[in-house]
């Protein structure tokens, strides 16, 4: 097996010169079809996705609304809707975990590991097929809070920024859970893993309730994670800023340094992951 | 065949292969020299190392020691070209459930980054290739195990790879889709490719394979033809079943001098084997010639090939198919988690 002889067999150039970065692109676009194929052809996924956060805003609007509305300054319904958008990404991540841990249980990332393909595709396929989920269901919650009484106080431009914040958030979110999916390696024990994450995020939140309801041990926790400080920034920008002291840039960048700090964290994270997983 | 008209390496060598997870020696230096255009049956019971060594050759794993190259290009450094060359078909059939067969074909072919447009001329001509054409259009999830499983080989040949390695392709099949597959398989060679196939079932070894390695804990035990392995083992054997248990002595006698080796007489059962070698038919002949003159009544008079079982059962003490063990050495280990076997059983 000497390495003197010439190369012994030809190598065709099948890849048409997409390079290395276009190449990446394509995998990944062909992996975001092929993830939101998946994603409407299983209707309980849709029906979790879009279901789930509209009982949720009925809930909370009709049923323990009036209960907590005494704290606050603005109508609840109005304090809600920023509140649902950020808990219902939060749960909507749990399906990157789901879905990346069914492809690695089902063999998918092990014949993805044999194709010349993007390494990152996998993951960016998968991410992105997530961020265009929420898209969706972020428009459907917003029509139910309106048909439910929800307005906006600021105008359309703070709504569409609220809106842009709370998916990237979903989007950050998303690689969190990655690392989630790939570490147990099973849809259903993904599903089990995901929710101790998720529920202190949601409901150790200002989402629904004012922080300042809580025992004042829970409260800094409550006060500085993730989905408080989104869920206090969309608020801003969607109802105007409801606490004295602070402004919508200050909620917005804090939120901002919360989003991307996870992504910087957690997409390496999830990467290496995904590369020892195979 | 060379374009160079240089030196043809083998499609697939390896040289002191190795491997190890944790403390299990998975592949305890495997070499290897597999022809173009032939088929290379990886018999061995589970835990063996054949996936392993799959997982090797396919760039999924890398080697702790030795080296291999596949169509020239070592699986470490050329990992990447190597990539576009070949084809996989893992133990579990790798399709998507919930894309149709016609998408889960044009996906790969797209992730080999063939143009759209080629991805699907393709993927029509596979599908209809593999009796799939009518499904083309139906969901994965809606398939049989053997249509997925077809679907998955499909989906490897999207690129048409020079080798193709099919891990246990017909494990969890019912006999029908399995000699359908064995078909394809066979058809494929016609074509000129080169195939690795890792089996448990010494049946598909005997016959696909122009060639069996023998593996067993991480080690190749035997290789050659299926003919040659079982002429190691001592060729054929002459079994008689008399009709008179108590005449098994004067049968015994009548016999004697005939094949290459000592009967031995199972006076209960009153059954007789004699070992042939290679002149099996000569030995029947003779014997029932004998044992007419004499007026020696037989039960029934056989001719037995040794099969791969026996090969194996020689060569290593116990039979193929039997431990389930050792599962580390299958080389599906992650982290302490196996998956992927369940389905197929």
């Amino acid at each position: 097996m000497s390495r003197t002889a010439a190369i012994p067999f030809t190598i065709p150039d099948e890849r048409h010169g997409l390079g290395r970065i276009g190449g990446a692109i394509s995998d990944a676009i062909a992996l975001w079809q092929r993830n939101l194929i998946g994603l409407r052809r299983t209707p309980q996924t849709i029906v979790f996705s879009t279901l789930q956060p509209v009982i949720f805003v009925l809930l909370f609007r009709y049923v323990f609304g009036g209960a907590v509305s005494q704290t606050l300054t603005v109508p609840y319904v109005d304090y809600l809707m920023p509140g649902i958008f950020c808990q219902m990404v939060v749960f909507g991540a749990m399906l990157t975990a789901v879905g990346l841990a069914a492809d690695l249980k089902s063999g998918m990332l092990e014949r993805f590991h044999s194709l010349p393909m993007s390494r990152s595709a996998v993951l960016a396929g998968r991410t992105t097929a997530d961020l265009t989920r929420n898209f969706f269901v972020v428009i459907l919650v917003s029509i139910a809070g309106f048909i439910v009484g929800f307005r906006i106080h600021t105008n359309v431009f703070g709504f569409l920024a609220g809106m842009g914040l709370v998916l990237l958030f979903g989007y950050a979110l998303s690689w969190v859970f990655a690392t989630v999916g790939l570490a147990v390696g099973d849809p259903e024990t993904a599903q089990a893993a995901s929710f101790p994450v998720m529920a202190p995020l949601v409901f150790a939140s200002s989402a629904f309730v004012s922080v300042a309801t809580m025992p004042g041990w829970l409260r800094p926790f409550a006060e500085h994670q993730p989905v408080s400080v989104t869920a206090s920034a969309v608020r801003a920008l969607m109802i105007g800023n409801t606490t004295p002291g602070t402004s919508t840039a200050t909620y917005v960048w804090q939120a901002l340094a919360w989003l991307i700090g996870l992504i910087v964290v957690f997409a390496p994270i999830a990467v290496r992951q995904y590369r020892k997983a195979v | 065949m060379s374009p160079y008209g240089v030196r043809m390496a083998g499609a697939i060598v390896a040289e002191g292969l190795r491997k190890n997870f944790g403390t299990v020696e998975a592949l305890r230096g495997i070499d290897l020299d597999v022809a173009s255009g032939t088929v290379f049956g990886f018999l061995g019971p589970n835990g063996a190392g054949k996936t392993t060594a799959v997982r090797i050759f396919t760039t999924l794993l890398l080697p702790d020691g030795g080296r291999a190259e596949v169509v020239g290009l070592d699986v470490v450094r050329d990992a990447e070209a190597l990539r576009a060359r070949i084809g996989l078909a893992g133990q579990s059939a790798a399709v998507d459930e919930n894309l149709t067969g016609l998408e889960n074909i044009q996906m790969v072919g797209r992730l080999y980054h063939l143009p759209a447009a080629e991805a699907r001329r393709r993927a029509g001509e596979i599908l209809e290739r593999f009796g799939l054409a009518e499904a083309a259009d139906r969901q994965a999830k809606t398939y049989s195990g053997g249509m997925r499983r077809r679907l998955d080989v499909a989906a490897s040949l999207v690129a048409r790879p020079d080798v193709l390695f099919l891990d246990e392709p017909t494990t969890g099949l019912d006999p029908r889709s399995r000699m359908d597959l064995w078909a394809m398989i066979r058809e494929l060679v016609q074509e000129g490719k080169t195939i690795l196939l890792t089996t448990q079932y010494l049946e598909e070894a005997d016959n696909l394979a122009d060639r069996v390695a023998v593996v067993d804990l991480g080690s190749i035990i035997a290789e050659g033809t299926a003919d040659e392995l079982k002429d190691q083992i001592g060729g054929e054997v002459l079994e008689l079943h008399v009709k008179d248990p108590a005449q098994i002595g004067q049968v015994a006698q009548a016999l004697s001098g005939v094949g290459t080796g000592e009967p031995s007489i199972d006076a209960e059962a009153g059954k007789i084997r004699i070992p042939a070698g290679s002149d099996g038919p000569v030995a029947l002949l003779d014997s029932v010639r004998r044992l007419d003159d004499m007026k020696l009544a037989l039960e029934d008079i056989a001719l037995h090939r040794p099969t791969l079982d026996d090969v194996f059962l020689s060569l290593t003490g116990h039979a193929a198919e039997q431990d389930q063990q050792e599962e580390a050495g299958s080389g599906r280990r992650t982290r302490g988690r196996r998956r992927g076997r369940g389905r197929d059983g």
